[in-house]
């Protein structure tokens, strides 16, 4: 019995038309049977490549990717039995009603007439949708045709649900209840493979998290671990009025203890240090010379793993 | 066993799209009986009704064509109900699943290999274009001032023929809808659809060109003449036709290679 119910092997994607664009460049990932799973990284990164290969709407340049044992490139067919998709758009039906797109949803999973209409309901009720069952999407908002793709996705009770950028789009409170429905996935037993370039979303849902940027991951790890070993750090981000002659100031903080870098950024300063302590007054002082407009602190997170990591924003 | 439980979900799997399609299909049943009706119908009524009382004198065209005028557009105006609900009934969802609200993702989440999708496609449009083409029969011994009577003797071979055409129709309009955006497909119609049925042998017999050789041979690398000429010779074999061995040879090796085309082309467009 495979543990291991998502096997992501080598896997490589390169576009080759008028520009050579290497979309990934050699994934590798295994998800547990039951786990959150997510995928951080910015626009571009390679995470809904990923999740295209994984759901057999793309074909890989190499590698491979097997979900509980199926290779998705040779049993295309089979895989997608097993695999539901949240896709990122709304990529509902629209000639049907909100019903109808779960019960044709399962009628195509091989349920009878009467096993998909019970499916259905349950699931409206489920995702409290059954007031809408009668709406077609075109009338829903981004929300509400959120909990529609869900229910689809789930309603052949796959073994793995791929959320692919679940978050965009969706107003606060939609995201909320989005976690909490994904959160409550876990108890039916399903596998959970989301990619998001929200840093709360992989730090408060998932179970493990991949960093991954320019094709590749770049760390892997539950958010805990990841923040341990590379972003136990606090970055400040000072806009200064005056950017001239900056050196002696930047020679100044790195020598401070406890400071790991400071380095001249386009409005003024950013210090990276592993403790706060203490160090707030001293910047304040040491920036007098040059007009402190403005100060920002950001605390340990996978958002300063990711800086650290790749040297850049997650949102740029 | 495993074999034979694979093949239940197969069907399983094809009948739900196409219940799917059914539902759509049954919401705007009216539109569709208009869209497959008006065409025929007016044609019928005005080339075999109209002129025909009007009397040769007012128009010289139904002194030409003569009372049998309606038994040669019988099958020919079959094929043009195919050819266009074939077309149509494939190629416009397809090109709107294709576009912004990429709703093709709903559709290839049916866990089918690609090329039984496109197989759904095409086989329920084949029988909307069935009952088009059979909806022409009545009304071509209703609405004309002299009633063609569909000479039906070959069963088999009628059969063959509206299958063989319909799968045809449907596989160009699968080319169509995966290679041509939804902003062109009007163009599509008009310059390519248009063109091909005029000069498609469905307002004369093939036969009948005769007396303009170049155009006899030129029109053989049109399908839908083998389209007219296999209705011809299965419902009115009374006017002269091609030989139907000739006729599903050219059906067969249409479809087969539209039908290709057609796939290549879906399957280009699904995957990445």
């Amino acid at each position: 019995m495979t543990l291991l119910i998502v096997e992501i092997e080598a896997l490589t994607k390169i576009y080759e038309s008028k520009l050579r664009v290497v979309a990934l460049d050699g994934i590798d990932l295994e998800l547990h049977q039951g786990e959150i799973f997510g995928l951080l990284g910015p626009n571009g990164a390679g995470k809904t490549t990923t999740i295209s290969i994984a759901t057999t709407r793309a074909l890989p340049t190499s590698g491979a990717v097997r979900i509980d044992g199926i290779d998705v490139v040779r049993q295309p067919a089979q895989a997608r039995r097993l695999i539901g998709v949240v896709p990122q758009f709304n990529t509902l039906d629209r000639s049907l009603t909100v019903y109808e797109n779960v019960y044709f949803h399962c009628r195509y999973f091989g349920f009878s007439h009467a096993q998909a209409k019970a499916r259905s309901l349950e699931l409206l009720e489920q995702f409290m949708l059954s007031e809408r069952k009668a709406t077609y999407p075109t009338q829903l908002s981004g929300g509400l045709a959120q909990r529609v793709q869900i229910a689809r996705a789930i309603a052949h009770r796959p073994k793995v649900l791929f959320l692919d950028e679940p978050s965009a789009g969706l107003d606060p409170q939609s995201r909320m209840a989005m976690w909490t429905a994904v959160e409550g996935l876990r108890k039916e037993g399903i596998t959970v493979l989301l990619t998001t370039h929200y840093m709360e979303e992989a730090d408060t849902l998932s179970d493990r998290v991949a960093v991954i940027d320019y094709g590749r991951v770049l760390a892997l790890g539950s958010p805990e671990k990841l923040k341990q070993t590379f972003g136990a750090e606090t970055i400040f981000d000072l806009k200064l009025k005056s950017l001239d002659a900056l050196e002696p100031v930047i020679a100044t903080l790195q020598a401070l203890a406890g400071v790991t870098s400071a380095e001249a950024t386009a409005e003024g300063l950013r210090v990276i240090a592993s403790t706060s302590d203490g160090l707030l007054p001293t910047l304040v002082q040491a920036t007098a010379s040059h007009g402190l407009r403005d100060l920002a602190i950001t605390e340990p997170s996978l958002e300063t793993v990711f800086i650290r990591l790749t040297g850049r924003d997650l949102r740029e | 066993m495993a074999a034979a439980y694979g093949s239940v979900f197969f069907l399983k799997a094809f009948w739900g799209l196409f219940l799917r399609d059914l539902r759509v299909l049954m919401r705007e049943l009216m539109p569709f009986l208009l869209r497959v009706g008006m065409q025929p119908l007016l044609f019928l009524f005005v080339f075999t009704f109209i002129l025909p009382r009007i009397g040769g004198s007012a128009n010289p065209m139904t002194a030409a064509a003569g009372a049998s005028f309606g038994t040669i557009l019988l099958p020919g105006l079959m094929a043009v109900a195919i050819m266009f609900t074939g077309i149509a009934s494939v190629a416009l969802p397809l090109s709107t699943e294709f576009g912004i609200t990429r709703e093709i993702d709903d559709r290839v989440m049916c866990p089918l290999p690609l090329w039984a999708v496109a197989l759904e496609k095409v086989s329920f449009s084949a029988m909307q274009s069935i009952i088009g083409a059979l909806l022409v029969i009545p009304m071509a011994y209703y609405v004309p001032a002299v009633p063609v009577r569909a000479d039906i003797h070959n069963w088999p071979l009628l059969a063959l023929v509206m299958v063989l055409s319909s799968l045809l129709a449907g596989s160009m309009g699968l080319a169509i809808g995966s290679m041509v955006p939804p902003k062109q497909i009007g163009l599509i119609f008009s310059i390519i659809l248009v063109p091909i049925t005029f000069l498609g042998c469905v307002y004369y017999s093939w036969s009948g060109l005769d007396k303009i050789p170049w155009l006899q041979i030129a029109v053989l690398f049109n399908p839908i003449v083998y389209m007219s000429e296999g209705l011809r010779a299965s419902v009115t074999p009374s006017i002269a036709h091609m030989p139907w061995w000739a006729i599903l040879v050219a059906l067969v090796f249409f479809s087969a290679a539209l039908g290709k085309l057609g796939l290549r082309g879906f399957l280009k467009r699904v995957l990445s």
